[in-house]
């Protein structure tokens, strides 16, 4: 009975004194980092219920009398034979099997990395922490060159294969499985008969799953961001992911006889941004775990 | 032994095949190609270094480099000082709805840099955008954002804007892994906040700072989808040159100089390597003595 009174008692003055030091203009100062970070998402969602005519001639930053969202997403979908829709799916699975497969592939190389001492390790661990600093849009047009020599280019394996290495996610990995897979349980595992891969997904996977979902996260939207790659890479719109998609259609405003359809612009960047942005709201407990303890080692 | 050396390559090899074949092997052949020069008349030809020499006395990519290397000292440190001033105020437990500013912050990187580029040129436009807005309502003069020499602060705001968060990010979660046990000592011996960050927190992120810039840097050099996105609403403004990934891709796809593209992809890739590699030898160095 005493004990759970013990523990709010306890942490009590610890609560007091917080609140007693927290400071309402060192408050007010941060949110101008917080404003500047969410005007733009503002102007996106405001611009995003407008018609064409009033995204140019109402304030940006507050709502015009007419209200066209709904319009705007069915226009959105409809356009140009509903192709925004096929560009969703693109990009739905460039990102299931880019960033789903980058994750898998950086997940067992740096638990291998991490928990066996074979010959050319080091190697193996020097040449990867140098693809690090490799730009990958400088690796774009040597990529683009070869897959054309190849017959890769303009097909889904173009941005496929490219995604599915993240040297910086078997970083993250091989930090997290040094730490988080203690050698006794593999050990065990091994007297009791179990094959290595067997262990690996029954018993590691799921101790590594923290670092691994933070590693999907970032591939996530290195996959789904992924402009440049594809700009090179496809030439048929029907194979475009949502960015270059996009682009396309700002692009028609430059083009003669073009159609400016800003308003579908702005509407399908918003459709764009929204399942990453809820993919990070609910899943903030991973990455934010998952990336301190990739510092750790720092 | 030898069995338990197996094992690891068979963890590893999935990884490396990949890696080979969309690191190793595009590097291999850019470095290939840049030894021979194909003409429409005679064909291919080796050159030897020729493709380097001109590289090197190429206005317009010098002025690429030039452009890039602006932005990187400029941009990076603005970036990475407001990253770690949000992410101390983040830590210091004296804000109001701390995960509120953490979350905030951070949402701008879930933003494509597509979408991020036309959201910010829409709103930079004079004539129907923000800007716009602002200097009818307003009276004032703001200077078109999207005009030749404005251009490069514009972009550089909208690579501010996407990577703050995850800087920041970077920098918090160093500051989280320090011993609070710390904090409750020097605040024992009478150390204010500013001599704590000093003494304390600062030297703990000197790591978590390193990775950071090093991955600006990476960045900076890259520097491509912006300015092409940004080409669409200010044509006048970006030439073919305007970054050295956007004259590669220009060479390579508009100029059909494939040779000569894959050098410039190859010496951009070496010149960052080395500076990045530079960078973390000479702070690490500094963090020994």
């Amino acid at each position: 009975m005493t004990a759970p009174t013990i523990r709010p008692a306890a942490r009590a003055p610890k609560a007091g004194k917080k609140k007693n030091s927290r400071s309402l203009s060192l408050t007010a100062v941060t949110a101008i980092a917080v404003v500047y970070t969410l005007l733009p998402l503002f102007w996106l969602v405001v611009s995003a219920t407008k018609s064409q005519e009033k995204l140019f001639d109402s304030f940006g930053l507050w709502f015009a009398n007419d209200f066209s969202l709904f319009d705007n997403i069915a226009d959105t979908f409809a356009y140009q034979d509903g192709i925004f829709g096929r560009w969703l799916l693109n990009t739905l699975v460039y990102v299931v099997i880019g960033a789903g497969g980058a994750t898998l592939l950086a997940s067992l190389a740096g638990y291998g990395l991490a928990k066996f001492d074979f010959i050319g390790r080091k190697a193996v661990f020097a040449i990867v922490l140098g693809g690090i600093a490799v730009p990958p849009t400088v690796l774009a047009v040597p990529t683009f060159l070869m897959f054309a020599k190849l017959g890769l280019t303009d097909t889904a394996w173009a941005i496929i294969i490219p995604s599915l290495v993240s040297p910086f996610g078997l970083y993250l990995m091989w930090t997290y499985a040094t730490e988080a897979v203690p050698k006794e349980i593999l050990e065990s595992a091994r007297v009791d008969g179990s094959g290595e891969f067997r262990t690996f997904f029954s018993l590691a996977l799921p101790l590594l799953a923290p670092g691994a979902v933070t590693v999907l996260l970032f591939n996530i939207v290195a996959t789904w961001n992924n402009f440049f790659l594809p700009l090179i890479m496809l030439k048929d719109s029907e194979l475009y992911p949502l960015t270059l998609g996009l682009y396309t259609w700002s692009r028609q405003a430059n083009t003669v006889g073009g159609e400016v359809v800003f308003n579908l612009v702005v509407t399908g960047a918003l459709i764009t941004i929204i399942p990453l942005i809820t993919a990070f709201l609910l899943l903030q407990r991973y990455w934010q775990s998952g990336l301190s303890a990739g510092s750790v080692k720092q | 032994m030898t069995r338990r050396s197996w094992i690891g390559w068979q963890f590893t090899g999935p990884f490396l095949a990949v890696f080979a074949l969309v690191f190793l092997a595009p590097i291999g052949y850019s470095a290939y190609l840049s030894v021979y020069r194909t003409q429409l008349v005679g064909g291919t030809a080796f050159v030897g270094i020729d493709n380097y020499t001109k590289a090197l006395s190429d206005p317009q990519f010098w002025e690429a480099i030039t452009r890039v290397a602006l932005f990187l000292l400029v941009q990076v440190p603005v970036m990475l000082i407001l990253a770690l001033l949000i992410a101390l105020a983040i830590d210091s437990g004296r804000l109001y709805g701390a995960s509120f500013f953490r979350i905030s912050v951070f949402l701008p990187y879930a933003v494509p840099s597509v979408v991020a580029a036309l959201m910010w040129g829409f709103m930079y436009g004079t004539n129907f955008g923000l800007i716009g807005n602002i200097n009818e309502a307003l009276g004032t003069a703001i200077p078109n954002p999207l005009a030749p020499e404005w251009i490069l602060t514009a972009i550089g705001n909208i690579v501010t804007w996407e990577f703050i968060g995850y800087n920041m990010i970077i920098l918090y979660s160093g500051l989280k892994v320090v011993d609070t046990s710390l904090y409750e000592a020097a605040a024992i011996d009478g150390a204010g906040e500013w001599r704590i960050i000093r003494a304390i927190k600062l030297p703990a992120l000197r790591g978590p700072i390193v990775v950071a810039t090093i991955f600006s840097i990476v960045g900076s050099f890259q520097l491509f989808n912006e300015p092409q996105i940004l080409d669409s609403l200010a044509p006048n403004s970006i030439t073919t040159y305007f970054t050295p990934n956007i004259y590669a891709y220009q060479l390579s796809f508009a100029g059909q100089q494939v040779n000569y593209s894959a050098t410039i992809a190859l010496i951009m890739g070496v010149t960052t390597m080395v500076i990045a590699y530079l960078f973390q030898r000479r702070s690490m160095k500094g963090a020994g003595s």
